[in-house]
């Protein structure tokens, strides 16, 4: 690829497109460790780490206009051209997704604060866990194809979302029999559901991660069989 | 997109020579009917080269040969039965510097017509005159001063005019080359609506040292590099998603 | 630029940039008063020229005249075939009416000397266009001959002892006389361009090498100037570039170089002897300096036509104009300001120039104006050659005076050239 094997005659450009990837790599890992600790403030139901989830969206926020921004005033300045332009507009893409995991993660620790005393089954917690886990993985991945323009792994990236899906409709029918066995869990368990959601869209986020990686790399949409996501 | 394109000029295996040194290599380019077809490449890269190559402008370089075939509509321009004056009727140029002649606007556009015999009478000229600037977008500008200087209208207007006095002979394809270079952005932004404009009714090809004007200007480019043709191709696509390296880093602006 | 790119900071300042830097503007200063200097030299010498040129010729201006009231007697007019009238008994009359006591004295001959030479012609012309009786008198401002002339203008001075002097006492005295009754006067001298050639300074004049000159020039112009620009053009647009034509090139700005008597032998060689053309004729003159304008033509018309921009060729060519269109159309109009200036400057060399046109004869002595470049004639250069070896003392200051007349040709058509060139040039 070009970006990486010689740079531009006009090194300030060249500084510019290292440090929007230097802005997109340091959104998400932050992104990351928001959804680690939204998860964590979940499964202990520590209300205290989660009103820090969700003030922490803040900063997401702020990195997101940051990379904006820059975005806009290379466009607007050096007139991008081919892979440099694709790798600007992948990068307001890819930061608009990673802001909204951030909203995920902010509405899981809002959550975590409504969820009331009674500890509901461990299990429930672990399953939400485990897709938490799942997500994660996704996101760093598409993290990485992003950084190292892998459009092969970004594939599998969508591939995979199916798998999130799938455990989401299994959580979803866990969380079903549970609130039919004894209704007074509704509550809590409405609120975990949501979380659960919450994490699922996360995980198509991280898809549209990968899709941007890939059309960065190859100036390509990922075909439209692979494009099957909720959109809202 | 491109199938149902007709193609105007075509050139296959192009080589120009000039004296020892070698300018254009085996080039194979399609110039489409009502097409902006943009040339673009570093300086020296052979884009100015191939653009004389369409209507014999090179033949007026002593030293300078051009093997290979070209064709109008088919017919090889190099061929002997072509009479060069009647193809550069045919095959109008606009060039770098505006240069109109040193004479009054309305001679600059009649000009042309006149020498080739296409009007009969006065009226007719004055016609022809009117519709070529009223084409360039002239006409409202220059409408009351036609007997003034060519000479003194702006760079802009210049340009218009030569685009005006180029049309005149209604010509079936036209070459720019860099028409804009020598122009400030607005007179530059008024050549390129123009050139849209123009493509109704001619076929267009252009060169230019800026990247953003051909992908504004043009519907194809084809990028030039040390006298080869590296890529050509839609030019949304060129500019999105070039398949050439040396295309990359040409209009990404590294070193190619 | 790139040197205060490169030094460093400190080296521009200190000492020894202080000191470079007032050596460097010493020279600036010294180079410019070199200059100033040398222009001042070549002004101060020109000055001079024209200076003592002026003060020689200025008298040659005027003419001193002589008002005589001719009576026209029985004995030397003859009213009934006034062309037989005795016009020198005439004179005789009229000078013993001025002088009583010199017919006495017996020095009426040297009276009437104070009289051009010629007064008898002027008397004659003048009473046979008018219809006079025997007893009338004529009146006539004749010119006075030269010594009484030059004793007029004061350039033979009454001081000088009468044993060096051109004129005695006694005809300084004469002289005097007339001035005293009022008789002479010193107008503007209109004989100097209207008469001709003459033996007798007083009444000889250049309009016989005037319209010489023209005629010459015009012979030249009409031969240099087309074939000056065909050659220029088909060497500058269609000639291939091989060693011929280098050839053709290298020996045309030899040719300017040539020295003109060359072309004068070669005139005198080609025209005179093989063709059997007149000699001495505007017709030949015209000819030789054509030989030396064409060369000066031809540069000149070839830097003309480099000088027309490529772009203006480009443009035509691009709308599908043909060679000769390019040409005929294009780039001629464009270079014609400077082929006009080459031609008026190669045409006042050829004004000035003298040896060939000596080589050919056109020195004679000729008393009245060519009819047409076939008539024998003068040049003005060579006019000019012919007076300064006369020995009369008029003559040293008409020899001065052609020579004003001659650089107030070329002052005028150098103005010309220099007004064609902005006139026209300013179209592009």
């Amino acid at each position: 690829m070009a970006s990486t094997s010689s740079g531009h005659i006009v090194s300030s450009y060249e500084e510019e497109l290292i440090e929007l990837t230097r802005l997109t790599s340091e959104m998400g890992g932050m992104v990351e460790q928001l959804v680690i600790s939204a998860t964590d403030a979940l499964v202990r139901v520590d209300h205290e780490a989660a009103r820090k989830v969700v003030s922490d969206d803040r900063l997401i926020d702020e990195k997101q206009r940051q990379i904006d921004e820059l975005a806009v005033s290379m466009i607007a300045r050096r007139q991008p051209m081919a892979s440099d332009l694709r790798k600007i507009v992948g990068s307001i893409h890819v930061a608009t997704d990673l802001e909204r995991i951030g909203d995920m993660a902010k509405s899981v620790g809002r959550r975590t604060i409504q969820i009331g005393g009674q500890r509901l089954s461990n299990q429930l917690y672990a399953g939400v866990k485990h897709m938490s886990e799942l997500v994660l993985a996704q996101i760093n991945k598409a993290l990485d194809a992003v950084t190292t323009l892998d459009d092969v792994v970004a594939v599998q990236i969508c591939d995979a979302d199916e798998e999130v899906d799938a455990l989401y409709m299994s959580l979803f029918r866990e969380f079903l029999t549970y609130m039919m066995e004894d209704p007074r869990n509704i509550t809590d368990c409405t609120h975990l559901l949501f979380c659960a959601k919450n994490l699922e869209r996360a995980g198509d986020h991280a898809t549209n991660i990968a899709e941007a990686a890939y059309y960065i790399k190859t100036g390509r949409n990922l075909p439209a069989e692979l494009d099957a996501r909720d959109d809202d | 997109m491109s199938e149902q394109i007709k193609v105007k000029m075509r050139g296959e295996n192009v080589c120009v020579h000039y004296g020892e040194k070698q300018a254009l290599f085996d080039v194979n380019l399609d110039i489409g009917t009502n097409q902006v077809t943009s040339l673009i490449g570093p300086s020296g890269c052979g884009k100015s080269t191939f653009l004389r190559c369409l209507n014999r402008m090179n033949d007026t370089i002593d030293i300078c040969r051009v093997t290979g075939d070209l064709t109008l509509d088919g017919q090889n321009i190099y061929d002997r039965a072509i009479d060069v004056v009647e193809l550069r009727a045919r095959v109008g140029m606009v060039f770098q510097k505006p240069n109109p002649f040193p004479k009054s606007i309305y001679e600059n556009v009649a000009y042309g017509p006149r020498i080739h015999g296409l009007t009969r009478d006065k009226t007719e000229m004055d016609e022809v005159v009117e519709n070529s600037l009223k084409r360039a977008g002239i006409w409202e500008e220059v409408k009351d001063r036609l007997d003034q200087p060519g000479t003194g209208l702006s760079g802009g207007q210049q340009q218009r005019l030569c685009i005006a006095r180029a049309i005149a002979t209604k010509p079936e394809v036209l070459l720019m080359d860099e028409p804009c270079s020598a122009l400030d952005p607005i007179a530059t932004a008024i050549i390129e609506e123009l050139i849209d404009e123009l493509r109704e009714n001619f076929t267009i090809a252009i060169v230019t040292h800026s990247m953003q004007q051909a992908a504004r200007v043009s519907q194809k480019t084809a990028f030039f590099h040390l006298g080869k043709l590296i890529e050509e191709g839609d030019t949304e696509e060129i500019f999105t998603n070039p398949q050439n390296k040396k295309t990359q880093d040409y209009i990404t602006g590294r070193i190619g | 630029m790139s040197d205060a790119s490169m030094t460093t900071q400190h080296a521009l300042q200190g000492q020894a940039a202080e000191r470079r830097r007032r050596a460097r503007h010493a020279a600036d200063t010294r180079l410019r008063l070199y200059g100033i200097g040398a222009i001042t030299l070549a002004i101060g010498l020109l000055g001079i020229l024209i200076f003592t040129i002026i003060l020689g010729g200025h008298t040659a201006f005027t003419q001193t005249h002589v008002r005589v009231q001719f009576p026209l007697t029985a004995e030397s007019y003859n009213a009934e075939e006034p062309a037989r009238s005795n016009w020198r008994g005439v004179i005789d009359d009229a000078m013993a009416e001025i002088f009583p006591d010199a017919v006495e004295g017996g020095n009426l001959r040297t009276r009437t000397q104070i009289l051009t030479n010629n007064t008898q012609f002027f008397v004659r012309d003048a009473v046979l266009a008018g219809d006079y009786e025997v007893g009338d008198t004529v009146t006539l401002e004749v010119p006075a001959s030269d010594p009484y002339d030059q004793l007029n203008k004061g350039v033979i001075k009454r001081d000088t002892p009468e044993e060096n002097r051109r004129l005695d006492n006694d005809e300084v005295a004469a002289f005097d006389s007339l001035v005293e009754n009022g008789q002479v006067s010193r107008p503007f001298n209109w004989g100097l361009f209207f008469n001709a050639d003459s033996r007798f300074p007083e009444i000889a004049g250049l309009s016989g090498a005037i319209v010489g000159s023209f005629y010459a020039l015009m012979v030249c112009f009409l031969i240099s100037f087309p074939v000056g620009i065909m050659a220029a053009t088909y060497l500058e647009e269609f000639a291939p570039k091989n060693r011929l034509t280098d050839l053709i090139e290298v020996n045309i700005n030899n040719l300017a170089a040539v020295p003109s008597i060359v072309f004068g032998l070669l005139g005198l060689a080609v025209f005179l002897q093989i063709f059997g053309l007149p000699r001495s004729a505007p017709l030949v003159g015209g000819m030789v300096l054509s030989l030396m304008t064409l060369p000066t033509i031809i540069i000149a018309t070839r830097a003309a036509l480099k000088a027309v921009p490529p772009s203006i060729r480009e443009a035509a060519l691009g709308v599908g104009a043909s060679k000769h269109q390019v040409i005929t159309h294009h780039v001629l109009p464009l270079a014609l300001p400077g082929i006009l200036t080459g031609t008026i400057i190669g045409l006042a060399q050829a004004l000035g120039e003298t040896a060939p046109l000596l080589l050919i004869g056109m020195n004679a002595f000729i008393t009245s104006p060519p009819g047409g470049i076939f008539d024998a004639s003068t040049a003005l250069p060579t006019q000019i050659y012919i007076w300064a070896d006369s020995p009369e003392r008029g003559f040293v200051a008409r020899t001065s005076a052609g020579i004003l007349v001659l650089l107030g040709f070329l002052i005028t058509m150098n103005a010309i050239a220099i007004f064609l060139r902005q006139r026209l040039e300013r179209r592009w």
